[in-house]
């Protein structure tokens, strides 16, 4: 088994009487995707902005390695390899492609925040920048100003800023939302080029997607886990098909038809 | 096309600090006075931009920083001699910069209309603690009665008592500062300074230390208004309370607006021309301030991007987006969790 | 300091407490509700303060001016409201910011039209006139004991108005989650128009209840602008509730602040500001960001 790169422990967020989040333990092994399905409000959401340090935790443990990152700001985790997308794109609208990248490449350069020297002339940033671009297929819109973009092309530029920051783990919050068959095509290839030398956690409703990518599953319901294992375990396991697989399973295979 | 604008802007650049430099050899003193006067305005319009334009933070206490280095000068002026510049400058800028970095450490924890009112409540508290108490004459004010000394071993460098000596001086540190806020803005510290304006999330999530980094700006942007409030105190020879008050904030905001938020010399021009418009209101009507607000007004509604877009609209060059719109946000409905 | 004496200053405190709520209320409200940040609230209570002179000047009658301020003032806020904020809804805090600070000289030049830039006093009515003799040296003025009451029945008329009226529940949620209200169909444009006429008309109110115990001078608008700041700022944007803890709070600060340390007491209140940014920085009744 491959090693543990990310370890959350009895993770729980409440906000004020409504538990969004209880008791959820997760661990995100290197070279796999590990992918959190469950149904509407089960707390998805919920458990990748904890794991991201976007919302902070009631209780439990967020281990990376053997660093204890449960305190740290969203900031603070990034740069300690924790790179994630969010479910509404999340971009610098008004920026080209480069520049989007770059920002996120000089995040993670030698000296993010120098105070002189033009930032569009590093050129270790720069070829970061640019190499994270062609890893997520979007060499050909270089020059683009991310908002004249398809969505399907700006949900692949938040996956080419996520790479450029260098992360060992990469959270990723419906990536495949409102995309059409080609595109969605196109990002699953993405996503499974992603967890090579990394930890990939997917959060994700369109099931082929999921059980295309998936090494390891993690069902939850009401805020809690319900079942995590093997894609095979998962979906023969009698609570899962009853909460929440066989309905929407089949919702989803009728919509790919 | 593109290639001629940039070659006529080069050119009208190059002509405008040829004037500037020339302007004393011609004008006359009232108007090298006034020059100076629009210049130590355009400094401290330009260090609002900083935070306002590229980080995206209304400041409303940028007038507290001004005029706490001019009483800085005020108060290490002795009664019949001029300070050491040397000495009272950088003490002055220092402790504008200090001032903000408390004020800024506080007032940044907040967002949003939360900071313009956390601001403009310290910056009024500053205004207060001079209007109050004795420690620089209350609300009369202090005297400036003599400039204040640049030299070397005794030997004067630059009798800033001399109008064109002084007006070369606000110039050439005027071209300073807007040579640094140029290269800071350009540099990385400047380009996640406009990405925590732009998408603070993401910024962080990118793993910027946002609050660090608003801070390091409202801080150079302190001492840049702090260098201005100096030099403004040393041309007057009198600083009052009212240099810290919260009017003077917003008026520099509205040159910020007037000359074009976001850009390093719009606020320079918008120091200009709000002086220059309120000089020839002033001289033409007794309730000059009323049509200042409505001009005011005027300018939030039909102009937002000041100046520059008028002079936009006045080309009549249709300014047309390339490429295809934005695609649809259609995605929020299908994907809440 | 004796028993009465910290009595008399503790009623001072409350009163001004009082005063400032009425005035931050409004503030709040058009903060929390509309997401506009008017600058030019304060300059609505000095010019309250001014129609109260000018009414009374003419009519010699407390009362009329009283309602005929209020009147005035929520008229000119649902004009200004047509005419300016409406557009401004959807923009950036930097253009209210400007438009407000554009309205404070356009009101300040017409109030120096209108009514001149002298330092005025209004008589309280005759009923109210005169003092409540405490001991052989002080003295209470019935005013001001009249003055509490009347903001206690206001405060409760406010607190009434947003806890158990329609309209109130209205403005919970707006001051709750804006997006959310307005997806559920809310006729947002009516409630806007008359939550900012109402913001406008309680800030007046507040400058005509004070002036026949302070004076009524041409920058009273700027303190007031300020104090309130502060007021919202420690009780949270929005909480009507926030708005009176803050209120106290200030009123008492300043009252005891003034008697114990003279030198500093303008600063106080600051102090007290940083304090409660540092400890909660959404202010103490205040919604947390997301």
């Amino acid at each position: 088994m491959s090693e543990i790169l990310l370890k959350a422990t009895a993770l729980g967020k409440q906000y004020g009487g409504l538990r969004a989040v209880s008791g959820v333990s997760i661990d995100v092994h290197r070279d796999e995707v590990h992918a959190v399905i469950g149904p509407n409000g089960a707390g998805k959401s919920t458990l990748i902005n904890l794991l991201s340090g976007d919302v902070c935790v009631t209780c439990g443990a967020v281990m990376m390695g053997e660093n204890d990152i449960t305190a740290l700001a969203p900031n603070r985790r990034a740069m300690a390899g924790v790179g994630r997308s969010y479910q509404k794109t999340t971009i610098f609208q008004n920026a080209t492609v480069f520049e989007n990248v770059r920002l996120a490449a000089q995040a993670h350069g030698g000296r993010p925040l120098r105070l002189f020297g033009a930032a569009s002339r590093d050129g270790n940033v720069n070829a970061r920048a640019e190499a994270a671009i062609e890893a997520a297929g979007l060499t050909h819109c270089f020059d683009t100003v991310a908002r004249f973009m398809s969505h399907g092309e700006q949900r692949q530029l938040e996956i080419a800023m996520v790479l450029a920051t260098e992360p060992r783990v990469i959270l990723l919050d419906e990536p495949l939302a409102g995309m059409g068959h080609a595109e969605a095509q196109r990002m699953i290839a993405l996503i499974r080029g992603l967890k090579d030398g990394r930890a990939v956690l997917l959060v994700e409703h369109d099931m082929d997607a999921v059980f295309a990518l998936a090494d390891r599953l993690t069902v939850m319901a009401d805020g809690q886990t319900i079942a995590s294992g093997s894609p095979e375990y998962v979906r023969s396991h009698p609570a899962v098909r009853a909460a929440y697989l066989g309905h929407d399973h089949a919702a989803a295979e009728g919509e790919a038809a | 096309m593109a290639h001629v604008s940039k070659l006529w802007r080069r050119g009208a650049f190059a002509l405008v600090i040829a004037m500037a430099i020339a302007l004393p050899i011609f004008a006359p003193t009232y108007y090298v006075q006034f020059a100076a006067k629009a210049m130590l305005m355009g400094m401290l319009a330009l260090s609002l931009n900083l935070v306002v334009g590229y980080g995206g933070l209304v400041s409303l206490c940028h007038a507290a920083f001004f005029g706490l280095a001019g009483y800085v000068l005020g108060l290490m002026t002795p009664e019949s001699a001029g300070a050491s510049m040397w000495l009272s400058l950088p003490a002055a800028v220092l402790v504008a910069g200090a001032a903000a970095a408390v004020i800024g450490a506080l007032s940044l924890r907040t967002r949003g209309i939360y900071f313009i009112m956390v601001t403009l409540a310290f910056g009024e508290m500053l205004f207060y603690l001079f209007h109050d108490t004795k420690i620089g004459g209350g609300s009369d004010g202090l005297y400036i009665y003599v400039k204040p000394q640049l030299a070397i071993g005794g030997a004067t460098l630059l009798d800033l008592e001399n109008n064109h000596a002084f007006y070369y001086l606000a110039l050439a540190l005027l071209a300073g500062a807007t040579l640094l806020v140029r290269e800071l803005v350009r540099s990385p510290f400047g380009r996640a300074l406009c990405a925590a304006r732009d998408n603070e999330r993401r910024a962080l999530s990118l793993g910027f230390p946002v609050f660090r980094v608003r801070l390091t700006a409202f801080v150079i942007s302190g001492m840049i208004a702090g260098l201005a409030g100096y030099l403004s105190a040393a041309q007057f020879g009198f600083v009052a309370p009212q240099m810290l008050g919260w009017h003077l904030s917003a008026t520099v905001l509205v040159m910020v607006v007037l000359g074009g938020v976001g850009t390093v010399l719009g606020p320079i021009v918008g120091a200009f021309a709000l002086i220059g418009l309120e000089e020839a209101l002033k001289a033409s009507f007794e309730h000059w301030k009323l049509i200042k607000g409505l001009i005011i007004v005027a300018l939030v509604f039909l102009a937002p991007g000041g100046i520059q877009q008028l002079a936009a609209l006045s080309r009549a060059a249709p300014v047309e987006r390339k490429g295809p719109p934005a695609a649809p946000q259609s995605t929020e409905a299908l994907s809440n969790v | 300091m004796d028993a009465i004496t910290f009595a008399v200053q503790l009623l001072n405190g409350v009163q001004y407490g009082l005063v400032l709520f009425l005035v931050a209320s409004g503030l709040t409200l058009v903060f929390g509700i509309l997401g506009v940040i008017n600058l030019a609230h304060g300059a609505f209570y000095m010019l309250g303060a001014y129609f109260a002179y000018w009414i009374s000047r003419y009519t010699g009658n407390f009362g009329l001016a009283l309602v005929g301020g209020v009147a005035m003032a929520f008229a000119i806020g649902l004009a200004l409201e047509q005419i300016f904020v409406k557009r401004l809804y959807g923009r950036d805090h930097l253009a209210q910011v400007l438009l407000s600070f554009g309205l404070i000289l356009v009101i300040d030049e017409v109030r120096q039209i209108l009514f001149g830039k002298d330092v005025h006093s209004v008589a309280a009515p005759t009923w109210l006139q005169g003092s409540i003799r405490l001991t052989d040296v002080l003295s209470y003025p019935v005013y001001r004991l009249a003055l509490c009451a009347i903001c206690l029945v206001l405060a409760a008329a406010i607190f009434y108005v947003i806890q158990r009226t329609k309209l109130g529940m209205v403005i919970r949620a707006g001051a709750e989650n804006r997006d959310m209200t307005r997806a559920l169909g809310i006729p947002f444009d009516v409630v806007n128009k008359y939550v900012f006429a109402g913001g406008i008309a309680l800030a007046a109110l507040g400058g005509i209840l004070v002036s026949p115990i302070s004076t009524v001078f041409p920058g009273m608008g700027d303190g007031m602008l300020i104090i309130s700041f502060v007021v919202v700022v420690l009780g949270g944007i929005g909480s009507v509730a926030g708005a009176a803890i803050g209120a106290l709070m200030i009123g008492l600060t300043d009252t005891f602040g003034k008697v114990f340390f003279p030198q500093i007491s303008s600063i106080l209140i600051y102090v007290l500001m940083a304090g409660v940014l540092l400890w909660r920085p959404n202010g103490l009744l205040g919604r947390k960001e997301s």
